[in-house]
């Protein structure tokens, strides 16, 4: 650091603000007392945090979303963590191909996905549905979390498999007390990004909601393209407190700059 | 019977043959060394006991019991693998107990079992401690510790060394020698240490590309080894083509002495370093000193001859006997010389 | 290895049903239904034809569509690599509690929702926003600058959204740097600014041309930032694609214009991916 000069010094602290910038004045006119977009320095309140609470539907998206969340979340685990240990620990033909159609909804834009899954959920009659909405983010995050089991998978040693068998343990029990053990924390860490992806997914819900199961970021962005107050700023700074509380836990646990490598 | 019989073994991958005609009979309580150069086979034998890897070809037969094709948690065989393979989210005493709650062994049993296996291996005081706390030596020793608490029939190991420094290999050799007398387990340990195999084993299996080239005991096989190969990867040897007559083995047109002449054609005159002498009176062959080498506990002398370079050494007791560019002459007794016909042991 | 031939189909089996039921069917669908006519009555009319496709091609309005996509994605990547670059490399040489709590600065905004990312940019972009009312108190300018509704205020609430991805790509490759490599330019009499220029940059050009890559391929199929910030006079394919399926209702033309925007996508990263690779595999192992 010593050597930096001061210039890239200067500009790191600039950039930082640019990265703050626009989350600081959210939660700053979360607090303002005026029933428009304002700061406030000249009057704070919590009226539009009491707000959140009579709005119509903000709270039913939320739990939607949270639901949403925490189920596809663990769908994709289910899914994902057989086929990260199919793809790691063995050869097959057509083991490029599973990974390429697994991976596939990271390389889709989330718009056409969005369209493409509505395309499908009108013709089985399924769309604005539960059910499709679960289906649709569980494809959605499933490569988020194949990433990380597969990481995890990779380093793993086979002869434990092995030293376990031999001690007289079947299929089953290698997996339960000795494989599964050591993909924890990619499940994890896969299991978090998943719920975090999901919570976080608008563009491709606008597709797959209708107005009975609305999912927050949906909700919000339908408020938006309407009127901006400062009820968003308050519900997203709420976000925001939620979301600083799962990143430290992320970042204590398995760093976020590993950890986000794969939501590209 | 014996205990354990491996019959005609054989391995193939695609068109590579692994192991080939591997047959062997194990009695109760021996060690047996498989010994070979890397990639000969020797951990695809053992795999195969161990159940990992299915022979292509021929039975194995533990007690009576053909097991060839049992399920490898079901053989109840013990295996220590090179790596160790020591569970790292498990302790010690968790390490060595999975094996018996594997076999459904009632807490208190187990536990007292546990106890008793650690401490065969000195390792009581460390049984709260994680694989990652434990130094290599103390790792091994748990491995061992993990595969004989549950009183397997054959104690199988891989390499169990390979991870140690010389140092410490020494003595672990000399702990797994009397800990494998003590409970008296019948024991396959693969080693492409020859010193290691003679050091541990009863019997020595000397194998190369796939194939058994001899089977005998240490002092036996570095003896009397049956061919070039034997001879070369078990200790020093020189080794000479010659023919063989009704009268004895000519070298590059020299007669040499051998006992019992008898094979004709195509040899391998085989003789020893250490059998080899300096002598004024009759030399067998004369030459001169190229090199001298110290070993320490003995020096080596690479002397050139009419019949070719040829290496003796002598105990390190005075002065050397002879400088480099000294002309020395040689002599051997005929009973310490092998004469095997020549292209049998490839 | 596991022996069983068959235990990886079987562990595979369920995601691939899943994938091919959610992502395989639906993108065919969607491709048979950019040939499918529109009509006016029921949406979907019957047979085939190319005049959707058509339409794209000879319509003015979609090829200024499309070429303010294009032009949104390169000025997006051009800012990310001009900031993201010297950010990642600052990084790299912050000491390690600064450089712990900077990347969770950098990176933690990835984990935030868009919407609330692209609300603190209206915000600040408004008319009667921070910026404007800062910029006009300090006498820069007189008049407001138009931001909010406008390219300019696209490309910041992009470059905003994107440019962590730039910064991670740069970083992970800085990473790799083996220190010593500076330090033996230094050793050879390397200047600070040369050392720079020709051992650290041309080492950290594959993470360049990936986070390139991706910040490309992801401003192009953007859709909340732009929607938002663009509203509905600044058209780029994904809000067009929008308002073809919920405004419109015209499915087929919205369905060939995701079309075209899929294939643009795979295509620059799929293609852009193998050229790097190629090009610098006997560099990077
Ligand atoms: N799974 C496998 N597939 C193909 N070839 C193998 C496999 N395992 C071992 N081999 C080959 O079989 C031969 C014997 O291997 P191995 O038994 O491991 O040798 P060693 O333990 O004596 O070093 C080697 O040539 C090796 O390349
Ligand atoms: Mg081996």
């Amino acid at each position: 650091m010593s050597h930096t000069p001061l210039i890239l010094r200067l500009f790191h602290w600039l950039f930082m603000v640019f990265m703050l910038a626009p989350l600081v004045v959210v939660v700053l006119v979360s607090f303002t007392d005026k029933g428009y977009i304002a700061f406030p320095f000249d009057g704070a309140s919590l009226r539009w945090y009491s707000a959140i609470w009579n709005a119509t539907g903000f709270i039913d998206s939320f739990w939607l979303s949270l639901g949403l969340g925490i189920v596809s979340a663990t769908a994709a685990v289910m899914f994902a963590v057989p086929a990260a240990m199919a793809i790691a620990w063995h050869r097959f033909a057509g083991r490029e191909a599973v990974l390429g159609l697994l991976m596939s909804p990271l390389m889709i834009p989330a718009i056409v996905f969005g369209i493409a899954l509505l395309r499908l959920f009108t013709h089985l009659g399924l769309s604005g549905s539960l059910w499709g909405l679960g289906a649709a983010h569980t494809v959605m995050v499933l490569p988020f979390v194949m990433r990380l089991v597969i990481a995890a998978a990779t380093g793993y040693d086979h002869t434990l498999s092995q030293a376990a068998t031999s001690l007289g343990a079947s299929g089953w029990t290698v997996f339960r007390r000795i494989e599964l053990p050591h993909l924890v924390p990619g499940i994890a860490g896969g299991w978090l990004i998943a719920f975090i992806t999901s919570f976080d997914e608008v563009t491709m819900s606008l597709f797959v909601s209708s107005p009975g199961t609305t999912t927050l970021p949906v909700r919000m962005y339908n408020y938006i393209a309407n009127t901006i107050d400062p009820l968003l700023a308050s519900i997203s700074s709420l976000l925001i407190l939620v979301t600083l509380v799962l990143m430290i836990i992320l970042d204590r646990a398995f760093g976020l700059d590993r950890i986000l490598g794969g939501k590209a | 019977m014996a205990f354990l019989e491996l019959h005609d073994l054989g391995k193939t991958y695609g068109d590579h043959v692994a192991v080939e005609n591997f047959t062997l009979s194990i009695d109760k309580g021996e060690f047996v060394c498989l010994l070979g150069p890397s990639g000969c086979g020797k951990s695809t034998t053992l795999q195969m006991v161990a159940g990992f890897v299915s022979p292509t070809a021929g039975r194995i037969v533990l007690d009576g019991q053909d097991i060839t094709n049992v399920q490898p948690n079901r053989r109840g065989l013990g295996v220590v693998f090179q790596s160790y393979a020591l569970f790292p989210h498990m302790t010690v005493a968790d390490n060595v107990a999975f094996g018996l709650q594997m076999r459904k062994v009632p807490k208190a049993e187990c536990q007292a079992k546990v106890e008793e296996a650690l401490a065969l291996v000195q390792l009581s005081a460390l049984a709260r401690r994680y694989p990652k706390e434990l130094s290599g030596g103390q790792r091994q020793r748990v491995a061992l510790a993990r595969a004989i608490v549950v009183k397997p029939p054959v104690l199988l190991l891989d390499e169990p060394m390979g991870a140690l420094d010389a140092l410490l290999r020494d003595e672990m050799q000399i702990e797994l020698r009397e800990l494998q007398k003590r409970i008296g387990i019948t024991t396959i340990m693969v080693t492409h240490d020859q010193a290691e195999a003679m050091t541990l084993a009863n019997r020595v299996v000397l194998m190369s590309n796939g194939r058994v080239q001899q089977i005998g005991a240490p002092f036996e096989m570095y003896e009397q080894p049956q061919g070039r190969f034997v001879s070369t990867f078990l200790g020093r040897a020189n080794v000479f083509s010659g023919i063989g007559t009704s009268d004895g083995v000519t070298v590059s047109g020299r007669n040499l002495p051998s006992v019992a002449p008898g094979l004709e054609g195509a040899v391998d005159y085989i003789v020893r370093p250490e059998k080899l002498t300096f002598t004024n009176q009759d030399p067998l062959v004369g030459g001169t000193v190229k090199a001298r080498v110290f070993l320490g506990h003995r020096w080596l002398y690479q002397v050139d001859t009419a019949i070719g370079m040829v290496e003796l050494t002598e105990a390190n007791l005075d002065l050397p006997s002879a400088c480099e560019g000294d002309h020395v002459g040689l002599t051997w007794s005929a009973d310490h010389v092998r004469v095997t016909a020549q292209g049998k042991a490839k | 290895m596991k022996g069983q031939a068959a235990l990886p189909y079987w562990l595979a089996g369920p995601g691939v049903l899943l994938a091919l039921a959610f992502v395989a069917i639906p993108l065919v669908l969607t491709f048979g239904l950019s040939f499918s006519p529109f009509s006016d009555q029921t949406g979907i009319g019957e047979g085939f034809t190319l005049s959707n496709y058509g339409q794209i091609v000879s319509d003015d309005y979609f090829h200024e569509i499309f070429l303010r996509t294009i032009g949104l994605a390169a000025a997006v990547t051009v800012v990310s690599l001009l900031i993201g670059v010297p950010e990642a490399y600052v990084l790299s040489r912050l000491k390690p509690t600064m450089r712990a709590i900077s990347l969770v600065i950098v990176l933690g905004p990835l984990l935030i929702s868009v919407i609330v990312r692209t609300l603190g940019w209206t915000i600040l972009l408004g008319n009667d926003g921070v910026i404007n009312n800062a910029l006009m108190a300090i006498g820069i300018i007189s008049q407001p600058l138009r931001l909010m509704y406008s390219f300019t205020g696209m490309v910041i609430g992009l470059v905003h959204v994107l440019v962590p991805f730039m910064v991670l790509s740069v970083w992970t490759s800085l990473q790799k740097l083996d220190p010593a490599t500076e330090q033996a330019a230094a050793s050879l009499g390397a200047g600070s600014s040369t050392i720079l220029w020709r051992i650290v940059l041309p080492q950290v050009l594959p993470g360049m041309l990936s986070g390139g890559l991706i910040v490309f391929a992801m401003s192009a199929s953007a859709f909340a930032t732009p929607a938002i910030i663009g509203g509905r006079r600044l058209k780029i394919v994904p809000t067009a694609i929008y308002d073809e399926f919920l405004s419109y209702l015209n499915w087929p033309l919205g369905a060939a214009l995701a079309f075209i925007l899929l294939v643009f996508v795979l295509a620059v990263s799929l293609g852009a991916n193998r050229y790097i690779e190629r090009r610098f595999r006997q560099v990077f192992q």
